[in-house]
């Protein structure tokens, strides 16, 4: 159940693009682009490395058309998105499309959102390749009809492309792309291309099959845990029980009490046991007794870090937006609502745990399998750790069992241990480096534990007079290459994003951050910022509505006027999922709408209250991505971002006694079952508008909108996540 | 000891007899459909067929899976395989991936037992199959399309 149509964009189809044709690989033709996006393009254009194959497309003698895939696909579906792209671009069948993974090379497959850099996140996989894609393709098809011309001595112009079927009509010639791939290859790269008008896309806003169905259903997909090399050995570390401990001694006996471990070796963090098989690596580490020099370590319990940022939160803090006067506002208004929200430290725990191998060659360059996310940094970390330049890394990206932002680290974490590990170990052997479940769970890079304390004011007509917030967050981009990017005056902008830039018409605005420190590492979480701001905006609004006396979707709506596409997003949730339908005692309806990676969605979730327990029976979404590449790849993001936000909020958190987590495996991290999964609408609104994110914006309005149902049903406000459903006995 | 028949073919097992079935599988035998997410029989990636019954790899000891008759994903066959992989591929189910054999060899043993299951005997049968993607609304969509299928 969706509706979904295209419109004609009102769009240049002909802007001028650079092309730069390459050597044919194994045949064919390849095509590459250099792209001009303004200030982005410009960085993005400066070669860093030698030149490799500039190659996006690759049309094969035997008929295939390969796209090659710049970003990882962590079960997002960019592969298929992208092929899609240069499918319809090229007017190719869809039988004949696959995708391979584009090789590690920061000037070919930069992100163009992100700069010089090849990296996957913050939703922008499809945003970024769109029309890059898209000239590559037009460049590709138009050097095939060239081929075709020539071949049959026609005018170009004459020649028509249609579901990978090269004919001339007037004379009947026909040709595959395969037939003409050669011819192809030799064509001048042409300098300006027209783009498709989008009423005649083919496949772009309509269904095609994801291109990773049939390998991942028959157990033939590649992941990083299933590479073979030979000689290969399996490594487990043992890392600090405390975040920010280090290695001061170890007893290395393991290595002749457990059959098949081989070597055991420190690389400072923690201490690798190396083995035949895993199994052995696991044993081996059990036996394995290590001191910890826990000087620089976190000592804390979570509750005493909680009680200090509340005392952070009492006084104001670095400013992130300053409307009005927000202070002066709350004094002269008519009621003020006070609440605190908090939210736990949470583990990404992606189905395959973090894992990849490494190989030293003879000739001492260095190669790697693994779900890569940042290939540029995982490059350039790993060979600075053998002084190697970035391209004698070679990195093998392989499908990711999950990420939800784990596998993207600024310091490319677990690529680090690997190749501490093949360096210390002197590079003997390929190196299988796995982290079990426990060492996932307990080993950080989690969603920041975060407070909040907000203070908002409404006038005696109802009206939002002055908003008070104070956010208490670590951050995890200051001191890393990031910073400069994502920190402005001071403010880590993931810590505030959808808080500092709430939509709602509020004149006196004041949001700050406190920069809360530990030793214990985070790391963007799907959606980041947004798992918290949006619960809390969100959840503050429908208690101001309450408290208005006004409607929870005319309350926004009135302070929605610049913000036509929150509108319609939640005008559809509201009109999709039964908006002011009377429902029996115990059930309740709530709504929230949210922004994020320049998406809109919002969701309307019933629930049922029952016996102090709340299940959660059908969320409604309605969704504005922008042009809707694959509606049905949009559809699986949205109800898997609700299902895995829904998880967090109903039981999951990381807590630490005395610095050392409480959590090991998914008994004390219990992830998200099927039978907690609610039924599941995805409405995806028609649109012209360029591709934005889809990976991670169903997440942020799941809480808001569920919450906002419990009070509906109850009359209890759950603020904070995880929901702490012993406040519901007896209601 | 003896063999492990897995897939059809014997294994002689040449490793320790404590040594779960899943690392056998995959580090030694060197078939990677099997997966592993959990290593405590709570998540379910790992589940494999032993003499039809679905049964977490990661629990199960190679001395107690000698003799038996072991299936994995890259083995299992039949009209109930079938119509499940082919719901599955119908519907895009998976999103990494990763859960998906586990989840498929669960899906088998529901429907050899229970040709047409409701929604609570799917949420019964797949409790243990953890999907990080959160993919469940599509399982159990295709558990009732493959049903139909073998109807």
């Amino acid at each position: 159940m969706w509706t979904h149509s295209v419109h004609s964009p009102r769009r240049n189809a002909s802007r001028r693009s650079f092309l730069r044709g390459s050597a044919a690989v194994a045949g064919g033709l390849v095509i590459g682009t250099y792209v001009d996006f303004g200030w982005r393009g410009a960085l993005a254009a400066t070669p860093q490395d030698p030149p490799a194959p500039n190659a996006f497309i690759r049309i094969a003698p035997d008929n295939t058309v390969t796209v090659l895939i710049k970003h990882l696909d962590k079960g997002q579906g960019v592969a298929t998105g992208l092929t899609t792209i240069v499918a319809d671009e090229v007017d190719a069948d869809w039988a004949q499309m696959r995708a391979e993974f584009a090789p590690a090379n920061a000037a070919l497959y930069n992100n163009l959102l992100f700069g010089p850099v090849q990296a996957t996140g913050g939703s922008s996989s499809v945003a970024n390749s769109f029309d890059q894609l898209r000239k590559a393709a037009a460049a590709a098809r138009a050097m095939i009809a060239a081929a075709a011309a020539q071949e049959w001595n026609v005018p170009a112009s004459e020649i028509t492309i249609a579901k990978g079927v090269v004919a001339h009509a007037a004379s009947g010639k026909q040709a595959s792309f395969g037939a003409l791939a050669d011819k192809a290859a030799g064509m001048p790269v042409p300098g300006e291309v027209r783009l498709k008008d989008p009423s005649d896309w083919i496949y772009i806003g309509k269904h095609v099959p994801r291109i990773d169905s049939v390998a991942k259903t028959t157990g033939t997909a590649q992941y990083a845990l299933d590479i073979r090399r030979p000689g290969m050995l399996t490594a487990v570390v043992a890392r600090a029980p405390r975040f920010g401990g280090v290695v001061k001694s170890f007893d290395a006996s393991a290595k002749r009490a457990v059959n098949g471990v081989v070597e055991v070796v420190s690389i400072g963090s923690g201490v690798a046991v190396l083995a035949r098989d895993t199994w052995s690596a696991i044993k081996g580490r059990e036996a394995l007794k290590v001191e910890w020099d826990d000087t620089k370590a976190e000592v804390r319990s979570s509750d005493t870090m909680l009680a200090d940022y509340r005392k952070l939160a009492s006084s104001p803090g670095l400013p992130a937006v300053r409307r009005g006067d927000a202070e002066a506002a709350l004094k002269g208004a008519a009621k003020v609502i006070e609440a605190e929200f908090t939210f736990p430290y949470l583990a990404h725990a992606p189905m395959e745990p973090l894992n990849g191998t490494i190989e030293v060659k003879d000739d001492g360059s260095v190669e790697l399998w693994a779900g890569s996310q940042f290939q540029t940094v995982e490059q350039a970390t790993v060979a600075a750790v053998f002084g190697l330049k970035p391209a004698q890394v070679k990195i093998n990206t392989v499908w990711a069992g999950g990420s939800f932002g784990r596998r993207a680290t600024p310091n490319a974490d677990y690529m680090l241990e690997m190749a501490l590990i093949a360096k210390a170990t002197g590079g003997k052997a390929p190196v299988h480096l796995v982290w079990t479940r426990e060492d996932d769970i307990r080993g950080g890079r989690y969603r920041p534990m975060v407070l909040h304390k907000v203070r908002a004011g409404l006038d005696a007509s109802g009206r939002i007079v002055g908003w008070e917030h104070r956010i208490v967050a670590q951050s995890f981009v200051v001191g890393t290459a990031f910073e400069a990017r994502l920190v402005k005056n001071g403010v880590d902008y993931l810590a505030v994003e959808g808080a500092a830039d709430l939509p709602y018409q509020i004149d006196n605005l004041a949001v700050d951050w406190h920069h809360a420190s530990s030793p214990v590492t985070t790391l963007w979480w799907r959606s980041v910022g947004h798992t918290h701001t949006a619960q809390v905006v969100e959840v503050m609004i429908d208690t101001l509505a309450h408290e208005a006396g006004r409607d929870p979707v005319e309350f926004r709506l009135s302070m929605l006027a610049n913000h036509p596409r929150h509108v319609a997003v939640l005008k559809l949730a509201a009109e999709q999922g039964g908006w002011g339908e009377k429902l029996p005692p115990g059930r309740g309806r709530g709504i929230a709408v949210h922004e994020s990676f320049r998406s809109f969605v919002a969701m309307v979730a019933d629930v049922t209250a029952k016996d102090g327990a709340i299940a959660v029976d059908r969320v409604v979404a309605a969704v504005d991505c922008g042009v809707a590449v694959n509606p049905d790849v949009i559809r699986a993001q949205v109800e898997g971002g609700i299902g895995y936000a829904l998880g967090a909020a109903l039981r999951n958190k990381i807590t630490l006694t005395d610095g050392v987590v409480d959590q090991a495996n998914f008994d004390s991290y219990e992830p998200l079952r099927i039978s907690d999964m609610p039924a599941v609408e995805v409405h995806i609104i028609g649109s012209s508008a360029p591709p934005t994110g889809i990976g991670e914006p169903g997440v942020p309005p799941v809480g808001p909108a569920v919450s906002n149902a419990i009070f509906a049903a109850t009359g209890k406000r759950l603020r904070s996540l995880p929901w702490d459903f012993s406040t519901l006995k007896g209601v | 000891m003896a063999a492990i028949n897995i897939n059809g073919r014997d294994h002689a097992v040449d490793v320790a007899d404590d040594m779960p079935l899943l690392w056998f599988i995959r580090d030694h035998l060197q078939m990677t459909g099997t997966k592993f997410g959990c290593g405590a029989g709570l998540c379910g990636a790992c589940t494999v067929h032993v003499d039809g019954q679905p049964v977490r790899a990661c629990q199960t000891q190679v001395r107690d899976a000698a003799g038996r008759t072991i299936t994995t994903i890259e083995g299992v066959a039949g009209r109930v395989a079938q119509a499940v992989q082919a719901a599955w591929q119908k519907l895009d189910v998976v999103q990494c991936g990763y859960c998906q054999s586990g989840q498929i060899m669960s899906a088998i043993g529901l429907l050899a037992q229970n040709a047409r299951p409701t929604d609570a005997d799917i949420d019964q049968a797949m409790y243990g199959n953890v999907c990080r993607c959160a993919t469940y609304v599509r399982i159990r969509a295709a558990i009732h399309v493959a049903a139909k299928a073998l109807a």
